[in-house]
């Protein structure tokens, strides 16, 4: 490719390279043929010209190549398509490889995201893979549903005079590319510790930390309730955002680096966590917040009501979106999905392409108070996802077969902020009205889930339900570590990962004798009248106290 | 991976499998069940553990075919595989110490009872069952209720036992006198029926609640029953529930739900079932 000198690339001025590519084959086809064909499949360097600084700054942003809204609103492909190796690279050469680099610090994983990009401005996708790899266990997963507009990106040098560079987009270029070319990267194991570890939960946290501690040489187990790993990606995340065999494959390169899965094992019921720590030498707890909120309104268990757990999970883990798979999901003409994360949106979109001709968010905040990624909330209304904000439900209206016919809600107005620091909906009296649903979806998030916990009489918790933790991520059980939702409460998949990460390493340091003793103390030590001094001394937490996730009646508007 | 050591026929559409899951085999406890998933697309379907083999490390599954799913599963001979055996799941049966107790079996659900009974005589508690089914050929477990204790077998038709329903049996047992509890399960009709039966005597009553589940372990929130009015798990809260507090018009209701999906289901597969014996006696006739 000639060099830049001017900020039209060509890739900027084509249309046919910039703008969304289509077709009704949107799937892991489509996504195939986005990836290169070419000199980066050998993954050598090829001799590029140094561009100067000025020369970088004049490139603009590329954009994703994506399914057009009206197809992929038909159907389960993938959304996002890719970047080609040509504009993968020119936004590679957007970025200044600051001295300082502060998207680094924006990453809860901290991937070292100047020599990755590095790498990939020179044209060696095969350095800047292994790069990434060794930060990151799962990148194809990152590269496609961090919020990146809120982390690397938001701190980005570039975004302060216009668009950050999309370190999203080239993260999952290089990560999709090491996928496809494992034979060309190293794959060494480490000598053997002799040590194993468990761990609960095969979700983003779980996996991770699986992923950076047989990279240290440890034997580990992962130990997942459900029949397949992969946890919230798995079951949570739909096929259009995340594919399942990109999730699979990830499994899998962590299989191949010698990590142990083991399905079909409820932590609580199979096996209980003081039996697990007594077969190995450390456990990391992961096992996410798992108990649906509902709303507790009038008509919460007519047939047609569903928890996004539950759609998501018969949608997507078992496969009913699929005509050929034996679980059923009800096919609404008008669903309305109550709340505005990311699972909403997921839900929304997701009864969208199950042939929903009219489907709502339903959300008591305005547009500006959304929490879901924004990307999401761009590609719902591409895909005519109706939005009714500033409303709240009352009550599901049914018919006289016990079936949801509609959702009665009513407006509201925004008022002094609350405890979460966003602005409190006040319902408006007298403006109720009903949006006409056979389907009405309740993603209000998530509690904790007592199945572990209540087994593990020596794990203590706080308020909520969730495990304490200290800095280290240790929990007032000697050997056992804990991270991600059950830690934190409902949060992202990035910084569960990030737990992970934090967590393998101070595992590692456990196993060597080199970690202090766990500040967190045992409920039945303190019940004992044992001194509380250490708990009532301890540092802060390690993570953000749950304030925001915290089960508060979610009715309370 | 779990294979079948053992397959029984115990009534027209009841079947006994003995299937290896030595885990689940050494701990479970009476009431508890397992979630199982026969392989690469097919259901997630939550089964009592009606027996279990510590020794052998086997658990016995007693699966009524009602739709694709179970028909599927009983359609397994021994040394097929069942891919997913995960459990035990549920809260176990609260047994009493001592006393008289009355078991109450409907159908399938008399494989639920029977491991509440066989415990409940291990521990010097006084059983009397009551079993029921259309006819004699759908009674099952009869014989090893007996080994716990008196037994009490009903037919609808008066072919075998006594002439009626396991309510009527149910009633006369109350009226004697001297129970301190029931347990009873089968059909929401007649778990309600024998829960509205017992009310008037105080008698606990505990039933075991059929939901439509996915996970088993509370994460769906899709096996949500109305306990005294408050909604809750039949997969960690439950599966067994006080009958006296349980809203059976809502659970026989949610357990519609799929019906149009699995009366369909279950058409589709006997097409297919058709076709491929249409294909081998058209192969067999050349």
């Amino acid at each position: 490719m000639p060099e830049m000198p001017t900020g039209e690339t060509p890739a900027a001025r084509d249309p046919e390279a910039a703008s969304p590519t289509s077709g009704p084959a949107g799937g892991p086809a489509a996504r195939a043929s986005a990836t290169p064909a070419d000199p980066g499949a050998t993954g050598a360097p090829a001799p590029r010209p140094v561009l100067t600084k000025k020369e970088r700054m004049q490139i603009q942003r590329q954009l994703m190549p994506e399914q057009l809204a009206e197809i992929r609103a038909g159907n389960f492909g993938e959304v996002n398509l890719g970047l080609t190796e040509q504009l993968a690279i020119l936004e590679a050469e957007r970025c200044l490889v600051c001295p300082k680099p502060y998207c680094i610090d924006g990453c809860p994983v901290r991937v070292n995201i100047p020599k990755f990009i590095g790498h990939l401005m020179e044209g060696d996708v095969r350095s800047a893979a292994i790069s990434l790899l060794d930060d990151n266990a799962l990148p194809c997963v990152t590269g496609r549903v961090c919020p990146q507009e809120t982390q690397c990106e938001a701190v980005c040098l570039r975004g302060k005079t216009g668009k950050p560079v999309g370190i999203g987009y080239l993260e999952r270029y290089v990560a999709d590319w090491a996928m496809e070319h494992r034979d060309l990267l190293p794959a060494g194991r480490p000598a053997a510790s002799g040590r194993t570890v468990a761990i609960v939960g095969s979700g983003p946290a779980g996996l991770t930390a699986a992923g950076e501690l047989a990279k240290r040489g440890h034997a580990v187990t992962v130990f997942e309730a459900f029949h397949a790993a992969g946890g919230v990606l798995l079951y949570g995340i739909p096929e259009f955002r995340l594919p399942k065999d990109i999730v699979q494959a990830e499994v899998d390169r962590l299989v191949a680096a010698g990590v142990a899965i083991a399905p079909d094992s409820i932590i609580g019921k199979t096996y209980t966590l003081p039996e697990l720590r007594e077969q190995f030498d450390a456990v990391f707890v992961a096992v996410g917040a798992g108990l649906p909120i509902f709303m507790n309104i009038p008509g919460e268990n007519l047939k047609g009501v569903y928890s996004a757990n539950e759609y998501l999970t018969r949608v997507n883990l078992m496969g009913a979106w699929n005509p050929e798979s034996d679980t059923p999901i009800l096919k609404g003409k008008r669903v309305a999905v109550v709340g505005g994360g990311n699972v909403a949106m997921d839900a929304v979109r997701t009864a969208r392409r199950l042939g929903a001709d009219e489907a709502a968010i339903v959300y008591r905040r305005s547009r500006a108070e959304l929490p879901a990624r924004a990307e999401e909330v761009h590609h719902a209304e591409q895909e005519e996802i109706h939005f009714e904000f500033l409303t709240v439900p009352v009550r599901i209206v049914g018919d006289d077969q016990g079936w949801v016919a509609g959702l009665e809600c009513v407006r509201t107005e925004l008022g002094e902020p609350d405890a979460s620091g966003r602005r409190r909906p006040i319902k408006i009296d007298g403006s109720e009205f009903v949006i006409p649903a056979d389907i009405v979806i309740v993603a209000l998030g998530t509690r904790n889930n007592p199945l572990l916990t209540s087994t593990s009489p020596d794990l203590r918790l706080n308020e909520w339900g969730y495990i304490q933790v200290d800095d280290n991520l240790q929990t007032s059980m000697p050997g056992v570590f804990s991270g991600g939702d059950i830690v934190r409460g409902a949060a992202t998949v990035i910084l569960a990962m990030g737990d992970g990460k934090r967590a393998a390493a101070s595992i590692d340091a456990y196993l060597r004798g080199e970690l202090p003793p766990s500040t967190v103390t045992s409920p039945r030590a303190t019940e004992a009248g044992e001194s509380t001094e250490a708990s009532a001394g301890a540092p802060r937490p390690a993570v953000e106290p749950a304030a925001k996730v915290a089960p508060a009646a979610p009715t309370a508007v | 991976m779990h294979p079948i050591v053992e397959k029984t026929q115990l009534s027209p559409n009841v079947t006994r499998l003995v299937v290896t899951a030595s885990r689940i085999a050494e701990i479970r406890r009476p009431g508890q069940f397992v979630i199982v998933r026969l392989g690469p697309g097919a259901e997630r379907i939550p089964l009592t553990i009606a027996d279990a083999d510590p020794a052998a490390g086997t658990i016995s599954l007693v699966i009524q075919a009602i739709g694709k799913s179970t028909e599927d599963l009983v359609a397994l001979e021994v040394g097929g595989v069942i891919q997913d055996v995960a459990g035990p799941l549920g809260k176990p049966t609260e047994l009493l110490e001592s006393g008289h107790a009355v078991c109450v079996g409907g159908g399938v659900g008399t494989a639920v009872v029977y491991p509440i009974a066989q415990a409940l005589h291990d521990r010097g508690v006084r059983v009397t069952s009551i079993i029921g089914g259309r006819s004699r050929e759908w009674v099952i477990f009869e014989e090893e209720l007996r080994r716990a204790g008196d037994v009490i077998v009903c037919t609808d038709d008066g072919s075998y036992g006594r002439h009626g329903f396991v309510t009527e049996a149910l009633k006369d047992v109350c009226e004697a006198g001297g129970i301190d509890e029931v347990f009873a399960v089968g059909p929401v009709p007649m778990m309600r029926a024998c829960s509205e039966l017992t009310r008037p005597y105080g008698i606990r009553t505990t039933v075991s609640l059929n939901a439509i589940m996915v996970d088993g372990t509370g994460m769906c929130g899709g096996c949500r029953v109305s306990i005294d009015g408050r909604n809750q798990y039949a997969c960690v809260d439950g599966p067994e529930f006080d009958g006296h507090q349980v809203d059976f018009k809502l659970l026989a209701d949610r357990l519609t739900t799929y019906r149009e999906f699995e009366q369909d289901a279950l058409r589709r597969r006997h097409e297919e079932l058709l076709r491929l014996a249409e294909a081998r006696q058209l192969a067999e006739a050349h």
